[in-house]
Parts: structure tokens; C-alpha cells; sequence
């Protein structure tokens, strides 16, 4: 059947089995790729999207569960504060090696600051450890954090 | 003397046949390529030159061709740095561009092959685009010189910018390319490049060039890659190595909404459908039965039995000094160890995948792939098609490590798209990615020393034994059955020792297939050499800094980075109960490392890794920051294997599967890590592997200082 999924602000109705993972929705019909696949079981974190702001896996998250929960993915997460500054704290610390993980390291960082405006170490452990890099880019993800938030106002 | 990626630097030699050749672009700008004289492809045509390395267009934009991939390496950022350094233009007016596969055009002087690898980037074209960057430079103020009638050498160049002799005129690049398009490029012997002192941008830490485009999501990894009217294929691969589909479930998978088709071919099964969602459950919905074939009785401990014997016998000879069996009769005491490594996937974070779109008469390709030409080669033999008619667009690689050097993925996919009407995607889950990689090989490595009454090492016998990755990949390179990548690290170890013996012993095991793996020979060798000597330091009661230091007498960069690392991180200072340091060190890729670890070991023996200082001479540093970024990537990539990574086998099948059963380090696990750079003016060494070779001995190292528990088999924690 159809679902209607509010994807960064739009509206797109999406023909499909209700317990597709809304990763291929994203990513196969929709060709918004940003969002990546690294393991389908909630282990990684490469899917991460928002769903009202919270940090949420999409490779395990079926389109018939998302109701009318606004999604926002890394393509408009820089159209939200928290966003812009993270996406900002990244650039200058150049944190990024493959980049492949970083769609969801990003979404993951941003949905902290979002509802933590100055996260400790063990609360940047506790958001982003669900958060795979095998680039090994944790050193600078932690600056970054820090550094995103201590631009805040 | 064994034969070792250091010793095939041979840059110069690409100098000595190796011509500039410029023409006009399409746009009305200049390009500039190499032209090698002899090389198969399209040596010498016009098309060398248009499609060579620089392209500067009248927009002003700097188009650079890089001809290695990105992988995270940050080669796009460090070679570009390269060129900008000497066309004195500021790098973010360069552009970089994926290179198409052409070894003719883009092999690495190092490698002879377009192949992205063994840390060879920096290192290869470290002359070459230097190289071409000046040569572009005196083209183009030679055109404005002639506009302006004036001696160009008297002109001077900044930021992309000629300037005539008076400081009163000027012209852009851009604004005399299309003139200096129609000037000979001057002789390579001809071209002055600056001296280390002179660089105003090697040596600095710009920010990478592609990193605006990884944090918004907008950069196009092979994954990412969009084909109009594509479909999307999930795959299962037998289990077993040389197993084959016995039954499929048609019926089912096809009853599943989006799915378009089933296809079996001799290894796999594909399920193509609308997009991936579908196509996974209707792989799933298939309920696939395999014929496992010959291998379903393979078991580690039969392959490890089988290594166990075969390194019970002499090897092919890799170093041989001194006279070993003479030493070790007459030693005042000897030592003797067993080192075990296991198997490694590689597990980069974008899983296996390819798009492929099949025609009559041409395949076209999107891949990541270290090795576009060799990738190239093997589709042509797959499709019976010519070369040129296989177009593979090589994209940003979500990882390599090694797994991308291999075209297995890519073959797969055109297997499955001989079958299918239109592009497919094929994307493997995280399970065939982990379970159907190419392996760092097993290692099962017999290590023994002599030493004399002071307990300082007078004869040391290495035997290396495991499969042979070289034999495999690269048949030509394996010579008189000695694989030199195996014996890296272990055939030259930085230290002094009168008599040496290095032997390899080939063991094959059945139905695992063996690769590259980030830190190659090096990974497996360093880890073994410095812990036996760490080993022998302490049967001698000395501290392993002086042990080591005693050793290295002849080698004044590898004593220095050992200083420094030991200096930088306290050495010697007392720690709390449960806590120790340990040190490493290796020459590898070129350059020089040292670390040392410190770890706490609780009452449980659980071991938390929570400090590494690195100290690195690679040369000239061409981007610290990089650099800097690479220790800790190497190091985090070593550290995840060496703490917990293995793969074992069972029935003929990989035990593991996802990141549950093979798990990679997150972030509340990770050490801090210091990097601290030796200056230097020496060549660039290769950096993308060292810090991965190096960590595991001085980890280990430390958790002996800290418990008195060797560790002689990886991974440390049980598995
Ligand atoms: S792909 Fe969703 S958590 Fe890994
Ligand atoms: S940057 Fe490569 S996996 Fe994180």
C-alpha cells in the first residue's frame, strides 16, 4: 500500500510493503543517498536519520512504523542550527577520511547537541558509540562535538 | 638483499623516459599529461596528453586528474598539494578528478599499475606531479612573456598570477593557458623544482579538498551511484567456498511485492528487485539450500595444524647473514617462540557492491575499486568484450583496506547482470561482506635467537609461514617461491644482528582465499619481531628502550623516532598497579615509527588500551594534519584487530558475520593518541599502513610489562 512519509519538510507517498526499512525507501526510491547502509541491524549507525529529532536507526525502522513523524536526513540537517554547527565543527577540525560513516556520525552528533547542548565525555560516549567509523575518525568526532558546542550561544 | 616495496621506488626512473606533452583542451585551456615512451596504451597519442594529469580552463579552474583513489587516505588533498606547490596556484582552485582506468596514463611509478595501494601515493608521484606542476608554470609565464616581450625569466608567479619584471602588468593562468598550450614543454631534466626550504605549502595542513561534500552527504560513493531505470540485486553467496544453489524458492521470492526476478548463477543467488528492501526479502523469501561442495569439512583447526607442520619445515631462503647455525651452537642461551595470527577481514564501512549495466556491445560500471585496470581487464576476459568497450566510472571508495584491490565484487555483479535487462546495483549485506572476503592470511611464524652472556641477540632465526597473498595476486612477483610481501618486516628489522636467517614457508589452506590487508607483511612481521624482542630484553633484564637502543647503532632515524616516542610519553616514569607502558618500532612503507602503549589490565585481565604516543619520520611531511590523521586511523585499524579481530571457520563456513560477531572499536573505547613529527628533508615515506603495523606489539608489549602475560597469538582478548 501507499505511505506518506514527511522527508525534510516534503511530503512523498511512497508505493510499498509496509515493513520495507525506510533506508531503501530513502535511498532506492527516493535516490536521496546521503543516508547510507553499513549493516542492517541497528550495529553501526552508517543509517542514522532523525525522526522528530530523535537519532534513529533507518535499516531497521519499516515505513509502516514512521506514522507522521517528521524524518530529517543529512541532506537538510544543515538547514538546523545544531546541524550547521556540527557540519561547521567537522570542516574545521577535518574529521572526515572515507566520509562514509559520517552521514550518521553527523545526524547522531547533531541529535545530541539538539537535546544536550553541552554533552560530557560520557555523554558523547553514550550517543555515539552505536556509531561505526573504520576509518578510525573518533579522536576528532569527540573535538568536533566539543568544538560545536562551545559555539553555541 | 630481499626484495621490498622500498626497494621498488623508482621514480626516477619515470623521469628518465618519462616526457611532458601539453595540447589545447575543448574549453580553450592547457593540458598537460606525462607521456611514457613504451608503455602499451595509447603511449604517445594525442589522447596521452589530453587526458593527462592538469587541465587549466579558461573559467580558471584546475582540473587534476589523480590518478590513486580516495579512500580516506586523503591522497586527492596531498596530491593535488603536490602540483599546487609548484604551478604556484592556491589549492582550492584545484579541482580533483577520479582518473578513468589507463595504466599507460596513471600507473603509479612505484607499482607499475594504476593501483591505489601498499602506501604508494605520496611516494610514487612525489616527483612526477611536482614535476608537472612546474612544467605547467614555465608554459604559461613563458606565454606571458611573450605577450609581453619581456625575459620570462624575470617574471614571477604567485597564486596563480604572472607578473611582468616591472611589478606593473599581470596575467592570470587562465588568460594565457590556451598560448602556452602551443609552447614545447620544457625537458624534465630541464625543470628546477624548489628545495625543501623553499615550499610554502608541503609541510602545511590545509583542509581536505573533498570534505565539504562527505559531511553533507553529497559525495557519490560506488553505493550511492543512480542509473536511470536500474534495479536493485540482493545476493547470497554459497556459504562454503565451491558450494552451489541446490534449491530456490522462485515462487516465493517472486510473490514478494517489487521483486523482478531471481537469478542463479554457478556461486550465488540474486533476488533484483525494485529496490534493496524488496530484494532482501526476497532472498530471504528464496529459503536458498546450498550443496556445500568439497570444503564443508575445512576447520580452523585443521588449517592451523596444517601451517603447524608446514612451519616445521625449512623455508624458501629470504635473508640469509652470517652463519645462523654456527651462532646458535655456541650461544650462551637461545629462545625460541611460536607467533600465531589469525585471519582478518577487512570490513570497510560501505559493504561490497556494483552497479553494472550490461549492453551488446559495451559494459559500463560503477565501482570504489583501488584497481580500475585490473578490474577493467577481468571484465573484458568475463564478457568477451574489448577493453575500451568496459567503461568503469570509479567513484569514492567507503573504505578500502585492501578488500578494493580485488575485483571478485565487480565480476560477481557482471555475472548476475548477463542475466538481467538494464542496469542493476548489487549490494551485499554486511553478512557476504564479512563472510565472503578475501582474508589477511593465518600466519603461524617459528622465531628463535642466540644470545650472548650480556643477553644481547647474536644469531636470529625468523621462519614466516602462511599462505601466499603475492603468488595469488600478483603471479610474476612471486619469485623463486618466495613471497617478499610475507617477509616484509620480518627479512630487515631495524636492528643489528650479526647473523640472520629469514626463512617463508608456503601453506596454502583449501578453499580461504588470502589479500592484502592494510599493514600487509609488515601488520603480521612487526607484531612478531618486536615482541620477541621485548622478549629478549627482559630474559636480559633490561629495559626494552636501552635493549632496543644497543641495537640501532647503525640506524640513526629508527633510534631517534624510538627516543622520541620514549621521551614524548614518559618512558621510565612509575605508573599505578595495573598499569604498564610497552614500546614498538618498525621501518615500513618508507618511513620510520615508534609507539609506545599504555594500558590498565584490571583483576578480570580485561585490557583498556588508554594512551598511544607515536612519534613518525616519513620524510618530508607533506600534511601534518593528514599525517597526524592517519596514526590514529592506522592505530584504531590495528588496535580493533588486535584486541579482538579474527575470522575462524567452521564446516567450511566463516563463523562470523556482522559487527556483533566481528566488532570494530567504537568510540568510548578509543585511546588518546599523540602523533609527534620528525622533522625532515628527506624523500616522503608512506604513511596510510604504518600506524596499523606498528600498535599491536607495543599493546602487547605493555600488557606484559603490566602482568607478566606474553601474548604470542592475536587477537588478545578470546575469541
Ligand atoms: S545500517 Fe543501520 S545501523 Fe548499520
Ligand atoms: S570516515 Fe571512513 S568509516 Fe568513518
Amino acid at each position: 500500500m501507499a505511505y506518506v512519509l514527511k522527508i525534510n519538510g516534503a511530503s512523498h507517498t511512497v508505493d510499498a510493503d509496509g515493513d520495507t526499512p525506510l533506508l531503501w525507501v530513502l535511498r532506492d526510491v527516493l535516490q536521496m543517498t546521503g543516508t547510507k547502509f553499513g549493516c542492517g541491524m541497528a550495529l553501526c549507525g552508517a543509517c542514522t536519520v532523525h525522526l522528530d529529532g530523535a537519532a534513529t536507526r533507518a535499516c531497521i525502522t519499516t515505513i509502516d512504523s514512521v506514522g507522521d513523524a517528521a524524518i530529517t536526513t543529512i541532506e537538510a540537517i544543515g538547514q538546523s542550527d545544531a546541524g550547521r554547527k556540527v557540519q561547521q565543527a567537522w570542516l574545521d577540525l577535518d574529521v572526515v577520511q572515507c566520509g562514509y560513516c559520517q552521514s550518521g556520525q553527523i545526524m547522531s552528533a547533531t541529535a545530541l547537541l539538539m537535546s544536550n547542548a553541552h554533552p560530557s565525555d560520557s555523554d558523547i560516549n553514550d550517543a555515539m558509540s552505536g556509531n561505526v567509523c573504520r576509518c578510525g575518525t573518533y579522536n576528532r568526532i569527540r573535538d568536533a562535538i566539543k568544538l560545536a558546542a562551545g559555539a553555541k550561544p | 638483499m630481499t626484495l621490498t616495496f622500498a626497494h621498488r621506488v623508482d621514480s626516477a626512473a619515470l623521469s628518465r623516459r618519462a616526457f611532458l606533452k601539453a595540447s589545447a583542451t575543448a574549453a580553450g585551456g592547457l593540458a598537460l599529461g606525462f607521456v611514457v615512451p613504451g608503455r602499451s596504451e595509447a603511449a604517445g597519442t594525442e589522447s596521452a596528453a589530453l587526458n593527462g594529469f592538469v587541465r587549466i580552463e579558461p573559467d580558471g579552474r584546475i582540473h587534476l586528474t589523480i590518478p590513486m583513489v580516495e579512500m580516506g587516505q586523503g591522497t586527492y588533498t596531498s596530491l593535488a598539494m603536490l602540483l599546487a606547490e609548484e604551478l604556484e596556484v592556491k589549492l582550492d582552485s584545484i579541482v580533483p578528478e577520479h582518473a578513468p582506468p589507463n595504466n599507460a596514463l596513471y600507473a603509479n611509478p612505484i607499482l607499475h599499475e594504476q593501483s591505489t595501494g601498499l602506501s604508494a601515493s605520496t611516494r610514487g608521484f612525489w616527483l612526477p606531479l611536482r614535476q608537472a606542476g612546474a612544467g605547467a608554470r614555465i608554459m604559461l609565464v613563458t606565454a606571458a612573456a611573450q605577450r609581453w616581450k619581456v625575459d620570462p625569466a624575470q617574471c614571477t608567479a604567485k597564486d596563480g598570477v604572472i607578473r611582468d619584471p616591472s611589478g606593473q602588468r599581470s596575467l592570470a593562468y587562465r588568460e594565457v593557458a590556451l598560448a602556452a598550450a602551443q609552447i614545447k614543454p620544457p625537458a624534465l631534466d630541464q625543470i628546477k623544482l624548489k628545495a625543501p626550504g623553499q615550499f610554502t605549502l608541503i609541510g602545511t595542513s590545509p583542509k581536505r579538498l573533498e570534505a565539504a561534500g562527505k559531511v553533507s552527504g553529497r559525495t557519490q560513493f560506488g553505493i550511492d551511484a543512480i542509473v536511470p531505470g536500474m534495479k536493485f540485486a540482493a545476493i547470497a553467496i554459497s556459504p562454503v567456498g565451491g558450494g552451489k544453489p541446490k534449491q530456490v524458492n522462485q515462487a516465493a521470492a517472486l510473490a514478494v511485492k517489487g521483486v523482478r526476478q531471481v537469478v542463479a548463477i554457478d556461486e550465488a543467488v540474486a533476488v533484483v528487485a525494485d529496490h534493496t528492501g524488496a530484494a532482501k526479502k526476497g532472498l530471504e523469501a528464496a529459503a536458498i539450500q546450498w550443496d556445500d561442495g568439497p570444503n564443508a569439512q575445512i576447520n580452523s583447526q585443521g588449517i592451523v595444524a596444517q601451517l603447524k607442520a608446514g612451519s616445521e619445515t625449512p623455508g624458501v631462503i629470504a635473508r640469509n647473514d652470517g652463519n645462523v647455525e654456527q651462532a646458535f651452537a655456541k650461544a650462551a642461551r637461545r629462545f625460541d617462540a611460536v607467533y600465531e595470527l589469525p585471519f582478518l577481514a577487512h570490513a570497510a564501512m560501505e559493504p561490497m557492491n556494483c552497479t553494472v549495466h550490461l549492453r551488446k556491445d559495451t559494459c559500463e560500471i560503477w565501482v570504489g575499486t583501488q584497481v580500475p585496470t585490473t578490474t577493467q581487464s577481468r571484465v573484458a576476459a568475463l564478457t568477451g568484450l574489448p577493453k575500451d568497450a568496459v567503461i568503469l566510472h570509479n567513484q569514492f571508495l567507503g573504505g578500502g583496506f585492501g578488500r578494493r584491490l580485488e575485483p571478485d565484487g565487480t565480476l560477481l555483479a557482471v555475472k548476475i547482470a548477463k542475466h538481467v535487462d538494464g542496469p542493476v546495483k548489487v549490494i551485499w549485506s554486511r553478512e557476504e561482506d564479512i563472510q565472503h572476503d578475501i582474508y589477511r592470511p593465518y600466519y603461524y611464524d617459528r622465531i628463535s635467537a642466540a644470545v650472548d652472556i650480556s643477553g644481547n641477540p647474536v644469531a636470529w632465526h625468523h621462519r614466516v609461514c602462511g599462505s601466499s597473498v603475492v603468488a595469488r595476486f600478483a603471479p610474476p612477483l612471486f619469485k623463486n617461491g618466495l613471497d617478499f610481501d610475507a617477509v616484509e618486516g620480518a627479512a630487515e628489522p631495524p636492528y643489528a644482528f650479526p647473523n640472520i636467517l629469514v626463512d617463508y614457508v608456503r601453506v596454502d589452506p583449501a578453499s580461504i582465499t588470502t589479500g592484502f590487508w592494510r599493514g600487509v607483511g609488515p601488520v603480521h612481521n612487526v607484531f612478531i619481531v618486536e615482541s620477541f624482542i621485548d622478549e629478549l630484553a627482559f630474559a636480559a633484564r633490561q629495559d626494552p628502550v636501552d635493549y632496543r637502543r644497543r641495537l640501532l647503532s647503525n640506524n640513526p632515524r629508527a633510534l631517534a623516532v624510538l627516543n622520541l616516542a620514549a621521551d614524548k610519553a614518559g618512558w621510565g616514569q612509575t605508573m599505578p598497579a595495573g598499569k604498564a607502558r610497552g614500546i614498538s618500532l618498525q621501518f615500513a612503507f618508507g618511513s620510520y615509527l615508534s609507539q609506545v602503549a599504555e594500558v590498565a589490565v584490571d583483576a578480570n585481565g580485561k585490557v583498556k588500551v588508554e594512551r598511544i604516543v607515536c612519534a613518525v619520520d616519513c620524510g618530508i611531511a607533506v600534511t601534518p594534519s593528514m599525517i597526524e590523521a592517519q596514526v590514529q586511523s592506522g592505530t584504531i585499524f590495528g588496535l580493533t584487530a588486535a584486541l579482538r579481530g579474527a575470522i575462524t571457520i567452521k564446516d567450511g563456513r566463516v563463523q562470523q558475520s556482522n559487527f556483533d560477531s566481528y566488532p570494530p572499536m567504537r568510540i568510548d573505547e578509543v585511546p588518546r593518541i599523540e602523533t609527534h613529527i620528525v622533522p625532515s628533508t628527506e624523500n616522503p615515506g608512506g604513511l596510510g599502513e604504518a600506524a596499523t603495523a606498528i600498535v599491536a606489539p607495543a599493546v602487547t608489549n605493555a600488557i606484559f610489562a603490566a602482568t607478566g602475560r606474553r601474548i604470542r597469538k592475536l587477537p588478545i582478548e578470546e575469541v
